[in-house]
């Protein structure tokens, strides 16, 4: 298999909900693509649009939001699929694990039901073959007792296990993709790093590629080949972890790392980011991260700046290095 | 399971015992003298005071209830003061035909209840939202026993397709399966399912929209569910409230058809104690009260051994 196969390319992707009183702009020109076997975060703060990006790549938004650009996931266009290719699509090729396990699964059903249950609609098994299947996953994900679990409804289980068996369901079907949305968030810290651990190790074993949406930019670190830094709808800074990292270059992902709590130790001060995000409904007309910049100049005001290379890998969008 | 039942089943003694006291105590509270009805006006102070011991009636309360209670247990209700009849075998020819009533009227109820309450949630906010809601409105609002009336009129009257009122040709205990039996019980069941209908089609609605806005319902979607299967996670997930409030309406029924049983004169308990309320007719309003309330004690057992079944999260907490 090549390598530098680009398995999801998502080119100039702008999506619009039109649920209130005025229309808004969650997602304005995402471009990002993601290489067979690689793990990319998504990283930002809430209402960033990076969850919104994520699930535009399964079609997951409610009707009547408006979805342009295009996108492509293992070689199909998914701006141009039909409602049966969508669901042929969702699970089998790509598959999601949620934030919340607890609410992603459906409580009158056991685990065990919900994963044969996935296996039996992409793929003509008998049942029997899919529990197999199911328990074999169960093992694979490090549940003890597997086959007793797999009778539990998901009130009888605990946040960690339960997103076990979400990974679990979602690997089902040997998917090229994995989309995961903040899928440590609702857990303990403790717990939290266990499932970090998990998805890395599934990832290199399945050859997966990977979109990890977080806020929390040690949990990027931790898990992501490259991080992509989203800021009101739009990717701010983009490029291989080490250099993000060590070298950040927009003001906002500067000032994402100074506001990491490891940093605040004894008395100094939590340094955070002033002002808060823009309104997706009403957006001013140059960055938007301009009016929380402390270098912010008239001309950042006035226009957005493009995502421009820099370095071997990098891009950003800012005009302090256009 | 099992375990569940008993432990619910153990739950009806206490509430048994309670209903018993309350309906004997609101009858013997109540003004007026059951013997009034039977006995001539110009009757002996004599034959009073024996027809009184005959009934038990010169006993003191709480052994009136104490003896009434033992005889109830072993299923002995007394005999009716107006007929002389058991009243075991009235309440039981009478509860047959309510509970076939009520029966008739919830099933209608639930089916169209669900189907629009189903719909208007799948597409709340939209104008078929707004025209099954308004149904389900028209039902919780509108009175019964006139839109019985508005029944008997277009289709007894005006139509001539089914008869106006009775229980059918063989009187009350002439139950069969032909239409020349279910004929009569159209127009008293379509009344009363209006009820249930609208309640269930309220209760549905807001559970359905409920359940849509979930979290696992985009999960389901995300796994490549379509849509018809994603709608039986729904069902299965709105069942187990659905069939509590169909429970909780079937035992509303069984007791509170005094009105529909009047204007139809169906020849079920309602009507039983319709006719025992003007005759002063204790043994039989008692009898009658009693089983009806047993009646709803044990549906909400029923319904509560049934949603255990579905719901996981109820029988094992």
């Amino acid at each position: 298999m090549n390598e530098e196969q680009t398995v999801i390319d998502i080119r100039d992707l702008s999506v619009t909900f039109h649920r209130g009183r005025k229309p808004v702009k969650a997602v304005n020109g995402v471009s990002l693509s993601v290489e067979a076997g690689e793990v990319v975060a998504l990283l930002g703060e809430s209402g960033s649009g990076k969850s919104v990006t994520m699930r535009s790549l399964l079609r997951l938004h409610p009707k009547g939001t408006d979805v342009t650009g295009s996108m492509t996931v293992s070689g199909r266009d998914v701006m141009g699929l039909s409602t049966r290719e969508l669901g042929q699509l969702r699970g089998a090729t790509v598959s999601m694990v949620f934030q919340e396990p607890r609410l992603a699964l459906d409580p009158v059903y056991t685990i065990g039901q919900q994963i044969e249950e996935t296996i039996m609609r992409h793929e003509k098994v008998s049942r029997q073959a899919a529990s197999e299947r199911a328990l074999a996953l169960f093992q694979k994900v490090r549940i003890p007792s597997p086959e007793r679990r797999l009778k539990n409804y998901p009130h009888e289980m605990s946040g960690g296990m339960l997103q076990r068996s979400m990974i679990a369901m979602a690997l089902a079907c040997n998917p090229k993709v994995l989309l995961a949305d903040e899928p440590t968030t609702a857990l303990d810290a403790t717990v939290q790093i266990q499932i970090l651990l998990l998805i890395r190790e599934l990832q290199k074993e399945y050859g997966l590629s990977v979109i990890f949406v977080t806020h929390d930019i040690g949990v990027a670190a931790e898990v992501a080949d490259r991080i992509a830094v989203m800021y009101a709808g739009r990717i701010v800074e983009e490029g291989r972890v080490g250099d993000i990292i060590r070298d950040p270059k927009h003001p906002y992902t500067k000032g994402l790392l100074g506001a990491r709590v490891e940093l605040a130790h004894g008395r100094d001060r939590l340094v955070t980011i002033p002002g808060s995000p823009p309104d997706l409904a009403a957006m001013p007309p140059g960055c938007a991260f301009a009016p929380r910049c402390g270098q912010a100049s008239d001309i950042c005001l006035r226009d957005v700046p493009p995502l421009k290379p820099i370095g071997e890998t990098g891009n950003i969008a800012c005009i302090q290095y256009a | 399971m099992l375990v569940y039942a008993l432990k619910r089943l153990l739950h009806v003694i206490p509430v048994a015992i309670g209903v018993s006291i309350v309906c004997f105590m609101l009858i013997h509270i109540a003004p007026g003298d059951p013997l009034a009805a039977i006995l001539p006006t110009d009757a002996s102070l004599e034959l009073q005071a024996q027809m009184r011991s005959f009934y038990g009636l010169d006993q003191p309360l709480p052994l009136q209830y104490a003896l009434w209670a033992w005889h109830a247990l072993r299923g002995d209700l007394g005999t009716s003061i107006a007929t002389g009849r058991p009243v075991l075998a009235e309440i039981l020819s009478a509860s047959v035909n309510s509970i076939i009533l009520a029966v008739a009227a919830t099933l209608i109820g639930f089916t169209f209840g669900s189907i629009l309450g189903f719909i208007a949630g799948v597409f709340r906010g939209g104008w078929i939202d707004r025209i099954a809601s308004g149904l389900a409105m028209l039902g919780v609002s509108v009175p019964h026993y006139w839109l019985g009336m508005v029944l008997v009129i277009a289709f007894s009257v005006s139509l001539g397709w089914l008869p106006s009122m009775g229980g059918g040709p063989g009187g009350s205990d002439g139950r069969s399966f032909s239409w020349d039996y279910i004929q009569y019980l159209i127009l008293p069941a379509v009344t009363m399912s209006v009820i249930p209908m609208g309640i269930i089609a309220r209760t549905i609605r807001s559970l359905v929209a409920d359940i849509l806005s979930q979290d696992f319902v985009q999960a389901l979607a995300a796994k490549g569910l379509m849509t018809k299967h994603v709608m039986r996670h729904v069902i299965r997930n709105a069942a187990p409230t659905a069939i509590s409030v169909m429970g909780l309406q079937l035992g509303y029924l069984l007791g509170g058809s005094i009105l529909i049983e009047t204007v139809f004169s169906w020849p079920g308990t309602g009507s039983l104690l319709n006719g025992a309320i003007f005759t002063r007719d204790l043994p039989i309003l008692q009898g009658t009260i009693l089983v009806l309330a047993m009646f709803f004690v044990f549906v909400n057992l029923v319904v509560d051994v049934l949603q255990s079944a579905i719901d996981p999260r109820i029988q094992r907490s």
